[in-house]
């Protein structure tokens, strides 16, 4: 298999040595450094473990956008899906990425340490299996992620009805990326002089899915996330820039197809309908993220269990809230590796190892200050 | 969360719902129907315990070549 000719050193070498000149060229003709936004959480990690974010430094910022599904959610869904780990006989399962999150009291690590009832499944099909083996409880999977993981959650639903389980309970709070990329772009404030979209996000949506972002003449490109995938994807942004018209670019044909996986949006629509919720930073977006449908409503949380959050508020000086959407950085953050902390994490950002805050932390933290 | 990973399917399940797939040396199951066809040897994309996609090889050489040619 080839796949590993998208990470060959050499190779990527000489292509970044003819892809410099056209980067130094549109620098200076733009008179400053370019901004491209990395919608994904794992392309900012990708660009900073591969070194790719370095290399381009002179000429191109790359902003990190709303692509890490933890960070994006809102406070008060944040405390629900906590408040469901309280209840007596609830079993809550979830991505582990979910645990050290901080709700507005507590966070489920802290939950689980008090005697609740959390376990950690990497994939939804688990927290199906934990219903049908403990028949006296009723299990609620948080059902967190953007188009990508949509669709392995809805597969349980579909087999929770199939199969006739009445004790497997979904929290949806899936969300919509284009929406969000849509949001930005009608901020004026905003200097984003392209998109670099998300990869994986894209294998279900599809290029097709993207389409209703050329209104706004914007240059974007689907990416995967190998240094040679970002290189090219970078390059083809440059070139898009020159053009008067710009289309959504697939730079990820090997697995973005034009309309996406259609049996995963087929089923996506079976079992979810469309609605409009609250993200973090954000605040209500229209028709940006997927609720359980009324067909299959004796499954969602939200209508049959009854657990009372406490009033949601976030943790003072935390910047996630302006850091997924591009205005602030992780540097911005006062707290920023002084009081907040991979090991105690006082917002989103710095939980999830998509998490902009996180990656900084690891990645740039050290170059960061040597620069100062 | 958002992290999927290619994997070369091993053994595809009785009722093609399931699949035994290699990632890096070790065999995992995973689930198959979101696909709408698949075969063994073909490597597809895994996240969150499903394959999503079917990865097109020759698409992945074609595109390679092309940014080759277009930069060198
Ligand atoms: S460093 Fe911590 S407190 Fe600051 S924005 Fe990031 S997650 Fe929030």
């Amino acid at each position: 298999m080839n796949l590993l000719a998208y990470r060959n050193g050499p190779l990527f070498k000489r292509l970044f040595r003819k892809a410099a000149p056209l980067m130094k060229e549109q620098h200076e003709r733009v008179g400053r450094k370019l901004n491209f936004m990395e919608v994904c959480g794992t392309h900012t990690v990708a660009f900073s473990k591969t070194g790719v974010r370095d290399l381009l430094a002179p000429y191109v910022n790359l902003i990190s956008g709303p692509g890490c599904p933890v960070c994006v959610t809102d406070q008060s869904d944040i405390d629900q899906m906590i408040a469901y780990a309280k209840c007596e006989d609830v079993i809550v399962t979830t991505f582990g990425d979910m645990m050290k999150v901080p709700g507005t009291k507590s966070n489920l690590y802290q939950e689980r340490a008090n005697g609740a009832d959390i376990r950690i499944v990497h994939a939804p099909s688990q927290a199906l299996e934990i219903s049908k083996d403990n028949p006296g409880k009723r299990v609620v999977f948080l059902g967190v992620g953007f188009e990508t993981t949509a669709p392995s959650i809805a597969l349980t639903l579909k087999k929770a009805k199939d199969q006739e389980v009445d004790n497997y309970y979904v929290y949806a709070a899936h969300k919509l990326t284009p929406p969000a990329v849509e949001s930005l772009l009608q901020d004026n404030d905003h200097k984003i002089d392209g998109f670099v979209l998300p990869g994986h996000v894209s294998v279900i949506i599809g290029r097709d899915g993207w389409r209703g972002l050329e209104k706004y003449n914007v240059p974007a490109v689907i990416s995967g996330f190998e240094p040679i995938d970002l290189l090219t994807s970078v390059v083809l942004l440059l070139k898009e820039m020159e053009k008067p018209m710009r289309v959504i670019q697939n730079n990820y044909q090997r697995n973005v197809r034009e309309f996406g996986n259609e049996r995963a949006k087929n089923l996506l629509g079976e079992v979810f309908e469309v609605y409009s919720p609250s993200w973090r930073g954000f605040g209500k977006l229209p028709e940006s993220g997927l609720t359980i449908h009324s067909d299959y409503e004796e499954f969602d949380a939200r209508k049959n269990i009854l657990a009372v959050k406490p009033k949601s508020r976030v943790v003072k000086g935390c910047r996630c809230g302006e850091i997924v959407k591009g205005k602030e950085g992780p540097f911005d953050c006062k707290l920023f590796a002084t009081a907040c902390t991979p090991d105690n994490p006082l917002g989103p950002c710095m939980v999830s190892s998509e998490g902009t805050c996180s990656t900084y932390y690891q990645y740039e933290r050290q170059k960061h200050s040597l620069s100062k | 969360m958002c992290l999927s990973m290619p994997a070369r399917v091993v053994e595809i399940g009785e009722e093609k719902c399931t699949a035994i797939v290699d990632y890096l040396g070790s065999r995992i199951m995973v689930g198959v129907e979101l696909l709408e066809a698949v075969e063994t040897g073909q490597y597809v994309l895994v996240h969150a315990g499903e394959a999503i996609q079917v990865i097109d090889e020759e698409q992945a050489i074609q595109s390679l070549d092309l940014w080759k040619e277009l930069l060198e």
